[in-house]
């Protein structure tokens, strides 16, 4: 498990992941917030069907690439805004 | 498309100090990075910490924070949250910012792109729960968000870094299992006195070891046969140290084996790379000025050799001078008079690199592993694959990518093209210099079909 150091009461905006509603900063990292809510396992891959979660928090490894609004992104490299909505990818990670 | 004297790809502390020195040189400079905030990883997030944050990660982090406010000239533009994805040997690069592509064109380039984690293939590296220790320095850095009871695995002074702000923060790592022998140490001992001219980070190096100590973390060395277990996710990491089996549960774990130059554009270019056997890893060969062969693209930082932040942000400004008289906006004079105390401290700065390097070399077995062990995590390939691979006459990174796919997933082969040269080098008897790296072409990170068709307009703009 990961903790904030931050008063965690300053969650200000809910997304969600999968349709599970989250708590997070406004403009907060989407794959910390992610963790910080406790979730591990952000996808399954398309060759083996193995669960994965955010591994290098820069945008170079891709194993934290989630759905928003139809298009594959790395968590890691995007926003949280209020109201998102975050789906689990299990095909493949090309568009 | 807009037109610069020098275009510097990464604003981390080469790319920032190469920026302003240009800039106060008279070029006109454009830097891009891929965050929304400058500071690269080693500073990231400089400008949005919390004190709380600051006092945690330490004065070293803070160091940074001069870097980002001297990007305040009116020489100098950057563009943030940007993805580069081609870069062209006339200097000219395409990026996309919020889906939208640009172009840009430089007379001079200086890639600043930094470091990556070399990979760690040990036998469950892929479970969600396991990161980079790089990664969990980012997410305390950029959000403040710590892992409980971490087990840190692996080798080199990153770990201690890492556990010391963890027990600063108060979230003491569980245990560091780390893998370098005694053998290592004896063998960095004739480096030592070379090293003694970058005192302070021995003395930072036993001050981090004595604080970890004091916090009743135990440290394992030596640690052979990792594996991390779980169904799912992390549920225990296992080795064995001087004969014993150790098999601890935990949620978290964070690997490092240290950093190797991020060679993705430099690769892309296809300018000359060197092999180098004591930091194990390929770098852009360069000259004294950051130069490649290519004369007008020069590299600055840890992405054209391992030194950190100290010497990333010396040698930016080593290659913004040399690209200011490549521009024609100083003499050599100049240029090689404003070099000499720069070069002397560079020296010193790295002096500590043949030390470091040796001790906490990383493990054979963690380089080549195992055959059932995955080493391409994207597309899943396994070390044995490549072994396979290399019977059939597979003699070198792009041949394994028609084989089995290893390199050919979204992260383009920066987790596992290393791998894959060595592994290949030791079943063909040949030296990874004669083997070779993957091909990397653009794009450089996936582009949707979007983004292509936003450069129509671009250009349709500027007619």
């Amino acid at each position: 498990m990961f903790q904030r150091l931050d008063d965690p009461s300053a969650d200000d905006v809910s997304f969600t992941f999968d349709g599970q509603q989250l708590q997070a900063r406004q403009g907060e990292n989407l794959a910390a917030a992610l963790i910080a809510a406790g979730v591990v396992s952000t996808r399954s891959t398309p060759v083996s069907g193995a669960p994965r979660g955010p591994f290098c928090m820069m945008g170079a490894c891709y194993d934290c690439v989630v759905e928003i609004n139809g298009e594959t992104v790395q968590a890691c490299m995007t926003a949280v805004t209020d109201g998102l909505q975050v789906q689990r990818v299990t095909g493949g990670v090309d568009d | 498309m807009t037109e610069v004297d020098l275009i510097i790809l990464g604003a981390g502390p080469a790319g920032m100090t190469a920026a302003r020195t240009a800039a106060e040189g008279g070029a006109t400079v454009l830097l891009i990075d891929e965050q929304t905030s400058p500071g690269g990883q080693i500073y990231r997030s400089i400008q949005n910490v919390s004190d709380q944050r600051a006092a945690i990660l330490g004065p070293d982090y803070g160091q940074g924070r001069p870097l980002a406010e001297a990007l305040d000239h009116s020489n100098i533009s950057v563009d943030y949250a940007a993805t580069v994805w081609r870069v062209d040997e006339d200097g000219s690069v395409v990026y996309s910012i919020g889906g939208q592509a640009r172009q840009a064109k430089g007379r001079h380039l200086i890639v600043a792109t930094g470091a990556l984690e070399r990979p760690t293939p040990v036998p469950g590296w892929t479970l969600p729960g396991v990161m980079t220790a790089g990664a969990a320095q980012i997410l305390l850095k950029s959000s403040g968000i710590v892992p409980e009871r971490a087990v840190l695995a692996g080798a080199g002074p990153l770990l201690y870094l890492i556990a010391c702000q963890l027990i600063t923060a108060g979230f003491p790592p569980a245990l560091l299992v780390e893998t370098q022998t005694r053998g290592n140490f004896f063998k960095a001992l004739k480096y030592l006195p070379g090293a003694l001219r970058a005192w302070p980070y021995i003395n930072k190096g036993r001050e981090m070891l004595r604080q970890i100590s004091e916090a009743g973390v135990p440290r394992y060395t030596g640690a052979k046969d990792i594996v991390i277990a779980g169904d799912g996710c992390v549920a225990g990491i296992a080795f064995t140290v001087a004969g014993r089996r150790y098999d601890i549960a935990c949620e978290t774990v964070l690997l490092h084996s240290g950093v190797v130059p991020n060679t993705q554009i430099t690769r892309s270019l296809r300018l000359d790379h060197d092999w180098d056997d004591r930091q194990l890893c390929f770098y852009p060969r360069t000259d004294d000025w950051g130069v490649t062969s290519n004369p007008v693209v020069s590299v600055a930082g840890d992405g054209a050799g391992i030194g950190g932040a100290t010497a990333a942000n010396l040698g930016g400004k080593l290659a913004a001078l040399g690209a200011l008289k490549a521009l024609g906006k100083i003499d050599a004079t100049a240029r090689d008079a404003k070099a000499v105390p720069l070069r002397a401290a560079l020296s010193r700065e790295t002096a500590i690199r043949p030390f470091l390097d040796t001790l906490y070399r990383p493990a054979d077995d963690l380089r080549k592993p195992a055959d059932d062990v995955v080493i391409c995590r994207c597309e899943e390939v396994v070390a044995g694959d490549i072994r396979r691979y290399a019977k059939l006459g597979c003699t070198g990174p792009n041949q394994a990518k028609a084989f089995g796919r290893s390199g050919m997933g979204p992260c383009q082969g920066r987790y596992c093209g290393l791998t894959v040269t060595e592994i290949l080098a030791e079943a063909n008897g040949l030296p990874p210099s004669d083997v070779g790296y993957y091909h990397i072409r653009s794009p450089l990170k996936p582009v949707s079909l979007g983004e292509l068709a936003s450069l129509a307009d671009d250009n349709n703009h500027e007619e």
